[in-house]
C-alpha cells in the first residue's frame, strides 16, 4: 500500500493543462524520485498534495483512503510535510520558534523560552540534526536552514516529506549531508518525494522514479534498471546532446582585467581582493554557493554599483570608477542575473528590448527620433537569427514571452552589439533544458569568436561543461583558480572555503602551464 | 528669567510636569500601542489618526448620550475598530497600496467626524461639554511622597494605557498567538503553509489597533478636553505611527518614545503657561520636532519583512 498516492489527477489553468491525470505513488520508506523540466508540471501537483491548490479532477489517497487537502493545515494533520525551494521560514525567529510556529496544541498558550529550547533540543537529536535552537535563523547557512525545514515538518509528524528541488541551493558537501539525512528518515519509516531535475543525483538517492513531461506521466522506473540517458529521453523526449567543445588553445590576450577589486567595508566585505583575468576566446566560470560575492563582483565590475578599491580593465580602457554606460561603449555585455527584473523591461516590445542600449546612437537614432523602421528590420532579423518563439513578431511585449525566448532577447542584445567580453550571470536559471542548450551553445559560439566570457553560475554541472578555467568564490574571496577536470570533492571544499587550490592562473597554452 | 527658571524647577514644578507628562503621553501611547498589532501582523497602521479621530468622537457621542463615560469608552472602541474595518477591507481583503487606503481612511474619519459633529452639536455655537474622567487615587500608592502624585492619581485612561505596555509586550513575546501574530507580519506565506489563517489574523491586529486607538481618541475628548473639537487628534496618531517605528516595533521601545512625546508636550505647556514671548505655534511644534529628530538620530529599524505586502494565495 502506499503511504501517499495519487489517481489521475488533472489540473487546468484556463487552457493549458498542467497535470493531466497524473498518477503517482510512493510506499512506505521509500524514496520516489519525481523527475522533470521546469514546467513539467511538478511545482502544480506538490501544491495539491499540500493543500494548496486544488485540483479540477482526480483524488489524493493517504494509506489508501481518499483525502480532501484543502489547505496545508489538513495536509500536516495528514503527515504529509514540505520543505519548499524557497524555503518558508521566519529569518527573524530562532529556530525553534521556527518550528514549533502554529503548533499551539504542542507548545501551550504561553510560551516560556526555555522549555521551548529543551523540547525542540530534544527532538532535533533524535533525527541526529545538530541544530541550536536558539539561533537565529536568518544567520544560519542554507544547509543548515533546510534542516530547520526538515525538522518542522518532522515535528508536524510527517510520514511523507515532499522536497522540492532541496538540493538546487546546497554546495556538493551539504548535498550529501542531506542525503544522510534522507536515508536516516528511511530507515525510521518516513517516505521522501525527492523533486528534481538533476539526474545523477535521482539516480543515486532514489528507489524509484516518476518522470514527468508536458503535465503528463512518462513513466515510473525503478532506479536500479534504469540509467540517467534512458531518464534523460523519458524527461526532454529526445536524446541530450552536450555541446561539443572545441578544445582550442587560447590564443588571445587578457582582455577583461580585474586587479584587488573590493566591495563593502572593514568587516563585511561582500567582495576582498578579487584579482582575475580573462582572456580572449575562453571561458572563465565562477563557481560558488549563492551568496558569496558573485553578484556584487559583477555589479562592480559592470558599474552598477562602485567598488571601494581595486581596478577593472576592459581592452586598455580603465573602466575603474565608471557607470554602466561607459562600459557598454568600451565594448563590455551583461546578461543579468534576474531578467525579468534587470536584464528587460516587462511592458516593452521585443524591439524595443533589443535596442535599448543602442537607441541613443545611429542607426537607430535619427535627430532626436527613434527610426521605428530601423529598429524592426533589426529586431526581426534577430528574432529570426536567435529563434525567438513570438507569435506578435516584434511589437509583442516581452511579458508575453516564455523565459527561455525571454532570455533570447537579452542574449541577442548584448551579444548582437559585438562585445568584446561578455558577463553572464546564470544564463539558463529557470529554463528548460532546451532554451538550457541554446545559450549554452551561443556562449560556446561567442568564445570561438575570441570573445573572453566571465560565466557566473551556481550549477556545478554548467560550470564545469563549459568553463575553460573555474575561480571559485567563498564569502567574498577567491579559494580557487582550476581547471574543469577539478574533482567535484575539491570543487565543493573551495566552495566552503576548506582550502585553497591556484593552479589555472592562465589559460592553458598560455607561459608553462 | 531667573525667577521663572527657579519656579520651573521646585520639586512642585517638577512633579506637576511629570504629572502632566503622564497625561500627555496617555493619548499617543494607546495609538502605539494599538497601532503595534496591526503593523507586527504586517498592515501599516497608517490609519492611527483616522482611528483616533473616530474614538474621540464617537467616545464623545457616546458619553453626551448616555451619560455614562463608559458607554463613551465603548462607543470609542467601536467607532475606531469599524474605522479599521473599513481599512482592513481594503487593505487585507483587496490588497490595495496600504499608504493610500490608510491616508484616505484619515480623510474620511476627519471629514466624517467634522460633518457629524456640525450635525448634532454645533446649531448653537457653542462647544457641548461633558463631565469628564476624574484622576483615581489608588489607596496606598497614592499616598507615596512625589511618586504616588505623578503614577498613582491619575484617571483611568492613563492606568489603562501604561497597563497594556507590558500586556502587549507578554502577548507579543511570550505567547503562541504573539509568535503567531509577528511570523505573519514577517512571513506571510510562511504562516501560511503552516497553516495559519493571514487573512483572520490581519483582520483581528487591525480591529484591535483601532479599539485601541479609538481609546487614545476619546482621552482627549472624555479626560482632556471635555467635548470634541474638530481635529482634536492634531496629528497625534501619525506621531504614534512614527512613535512605533522609533520604538522598533517593540511596545517597550514605543513606551520611550511615547513618553518623549509627552514630556515634551507637558513642556510646551507649561512654558505656553509661563508666558515666554515666543509664539504659541512654535511652542506646539516642540513635541513632533523633537521627538522626530530622535527618531532621526535613533538610525535605522528594522521592520517586521512583510509590512505593508498584501498576502494572496495562489
Amino acid at each position: 500500500m502506499y503511504a501517499l498516492e495519487t489517481r489521475g489527477i488533472t489540473k487546468r489553468f484556463g487552457s493549458l493543462v498542467a497535470n493531466d491525470h497524473i498518477t503517482i505513488g510512493v510506499r512506505p520508506g521509500e524514496v520516489l524520485a519525481l523527475l522533470g523540466e521546469n514546467g513539467a508540471g511538478k511545482t502544480t501537483l506538490m501544491n495539491i498534495l499540500y493543500g494548496l491548490s486544488r485540483p479540477d479532477e482526480g483524488e489524493v489517497l493517504v494509506k489508501g483512503r481518499p483525502v480532501q487537502l484543502r489547505s496545508p493545515r489538513q495536509a500536516i494533520d495528514l503527515g504529509i510535510g514540505m520543505v519548499h525551494q524557497h524555503f518558508m521560514l521566519v529569518p527573524a525567529f530562532s529556530v525553534a520558534e521556527n518550528v514549533v510556529l502554529g503548533m499551539r496544541e504542542k507548545t501551550g498558550a504561553v510560551i516560556t523560552k526555555a522549555r521551548l529550547h529543551e523540547s525542540v533540543r530534544e527532538f532535533s537529536h533524535r533525527y541526529h540534526f545538530d541544530l541550536d535552537p536558539s539561533s537565529r535563523v536568518g544567520d544560519l547557512p542554507v544547509g543548515l536552514q533546510q534542516r530547520v525545514e526538515i525538522l518542522k515538518s518532522l515535528y508536524r509528524g510527517a510520514q511523507v516529506l515532499i522536497l522540492d528541488e532541496p538540493t538546487a541551493v546546497l554546495t556538493p558537501q551539504e548535498t550529501g549531508e542531506l542525503f544522510k539525512v534522507i536515508r536516516h528518515l528511511q530507515g525510521e519509516g518516513k517516505s521522501v518525494i525527492f523533486i528534481s531535475h538533476k539526474l545523477n543525483e535521482v539516480m543515486e538517492i532514489s528507489q524509484r522514479v516518476t518522470v514527468l513531461r508536458l503535465g503528463k506521466v512518462q513513466g515510473t522506473v525503478n532506479t536500479a534498471e534504469t540509467d540517467p540517458p534512458q531518464l534523460a529521453r523519458m524527461m526532454i523526449g529526445r536524446d541530450l546532446v552536450h555541446p561539443a567543445r572545441s578544445r582550442a588553445e587560447t590564443h588571445g590576450h587578457p582582455v577583461l582585467t580585474i586587479e584587488n577589486l573590493t566591495v563593502g567595508q572593514e568587516g563585511k566585505r561582500a567582495c576582498a581582493n578579487i584579482s582575475l583575468e580573462v582572456w580572449g576566446g575562453e571561458i572563465l566560470g565562477i563557481a560558488g554557493v549563492d551568496g558569496n560575492g558573485q553578484k556584487e563582483l559583477v555589479e562592480a565590475v559592470f558599474g552598477v554599483a562602485a567598488a571601494d578599491s581595486g581596478r577593472v580593465i576592459l581592452d586598455g580602457h580603465e573602466l575603474t570608477g565608471k557607470g554602466p554606460a561607459q562600459a557598454i561603449d568600451a565594448g563590455l555585455a551583461l546578461v543579468p542575473e534576474d531578467r525579468q527584473a534587470r536584464g528587460l523591461v516587462m511592458d516593452f516590445s521585443i524591439a524595443e528590448n533589443l535596442i535599448l542600449e543602442t537607441h541613443r546612437v545611429a542607426p537607430f537614432r535619427r535627430g532626436m527620433f527613434i527610426d521605428d523602421h530601423r529598429v524592426g528590420k533589426y529586431a526581426d532579423a534577430m528574432i529570426a537569427d536567435f529563434d525567438i518563439r513570438a507569435s506578435g513578431g516584434a511589437g509583442e511585449p516581452v511579458s508575453s514571452l516564455s523565459g527561455g525566448n525571454q532570455q533570447k532577447v537579452v542574449l541577442a542584445r548584448e551579444i548582437s552589439r559585438d562585445p568584446k567580453a561578455l558577463i553572464a550571470m546564470k544564463p539558463t536559471r529557470g529554463l528548460d533544458v532546451g532554451a538550457t542548450e541554446y545559450v549554452h551553445r551561443r556562449l560556446l559560439g561567442e568564445r570561438a569568436r575570441g570573445k573572453a566570457i566571465l560565466l557566473v553560475s551556481t550549477e556545478l554541472e554548467e560550470v564545469m561543461s563549459l568553463s575553460d578555467r573555474i575561480a571559485v568564490m567563498h564569502r567574498g574571496a577567491l579559494t580557487g583558480l582550476v581547471w574543469p577536470d577539478v574533482s567535484q570533492e575539491d570543487l565543493g571544499q573551495l566552495m566552503t572555503g576548506a582550502k585553497t587550490m591556484f593552479t589555472a592562473t592562465a589559460p592553458r597554452g598560455v607561459g608553462d602551464s | 528669567m531667573p525667577a521663572m527658571t527657579e519656579s520651573l524647577l521646585t520639586m512642585t514644578a517638577i512633579t506637576q510636569l511629570l504629572t502632566s507628562t503622564m497625561r500627555t503621553t496617555a493619548p499617543v501611547l494607546l495609538a502605539a500601542v494599538g497601532g503595534l498589532y496591526s503593523d507586527r501582523s504586517g498592515v501599516l497602521s497608517i490609519g492611527l489618526e483616522g482611528y483616533m479621530l473616530g474614538g474621540a468622537f464617537g467616545g464623545f457621542v457616546g458619553a453626551y448620550y448616555s451619560g455614562n463615560l463608559w458607554i463613551g469608552l465603548l462607543a470609542a472602541m467601536i467607532a475606531g475598530a469599524l474605522l479599521a474595518l473599513l481599512y482592513a477591507y481594503f487593505a487585507v481583503t483587496l490588497g490595495v497600496s496600504q499608504a493610500v487606503a490608510g491616508t484616505g481612511l484619515v480623510m474620511l474619519a476627519a471629514g466624517g467626524t467634522g460633518f457629524l459633529n456640525r450635525v448634532l452639536f454645533r446649531s448653537s455655537g457653542d462647544f457641548v461639554r461633558i463631565t469628564p474622567f476624574q484622576p483615581v487615587a489608588i489607596p496606598g500608592l497614592s499616598q507615596i511622597p512625589v511618586v504616588g502624585q505623578i503614577f498613582f492619581n491619575q484617571n483611568v485612561l492613563v492606568y489603562l494605557a501604561f497597563l497594556l505596555v507590558p500586556v502587549t509586550w507578554f502577548l507579543l513575546y511570550r505567547t503562541a498567538l504573539g509568535l503567531e501574530i509577528r511570523s505573519v507580519g514577517e512571513h506571510a506565506k510562511a504562516a501560511d503553509t503552516v497553516g495559519l489563517n493571514v487573512t483572520l489574523t490581519r483582520y483581528g491586529c487591525v480591529l484591535v489597533s483601532g479599539a485601541l486607538a479609538g481609546l487614545g481618541g476619546a482621552y482627549l475628548s472624555l479626560a482632556h478636553a471635555n467635548t470634541f473639537i474638530e481635529m482634536m487628534t492634531a496629528e497625534r496618531g501619525y506621531m504614534a505611527f512614527a512613535i512605533i517605528i522609533f520604538g522598533k516595533y517593540n511596545p517597550l521601545g514605543a513606551l520611550g518614545a511615547s513618553l518623549l512625546f509627552g514630556f515634551a508636550d507637558a513642556v510646551q505647556l507649561k512654558l505656553q503657561i509661563a508666558g515666554l514671548p515666543i509664539p504659541y505655534e512654535f511652542l506646539l511644534m516642540l513635541p513632533y520636532v523633537l521627538t522626530l529628530v530622535a527618531m532621526v538620530a535613533a538610525g535605522r529599524t528594522v521592520s517586521p519583512a512583510s509590512l505593508g505586502t498584501p498576502y494572496k494565495k495562489q
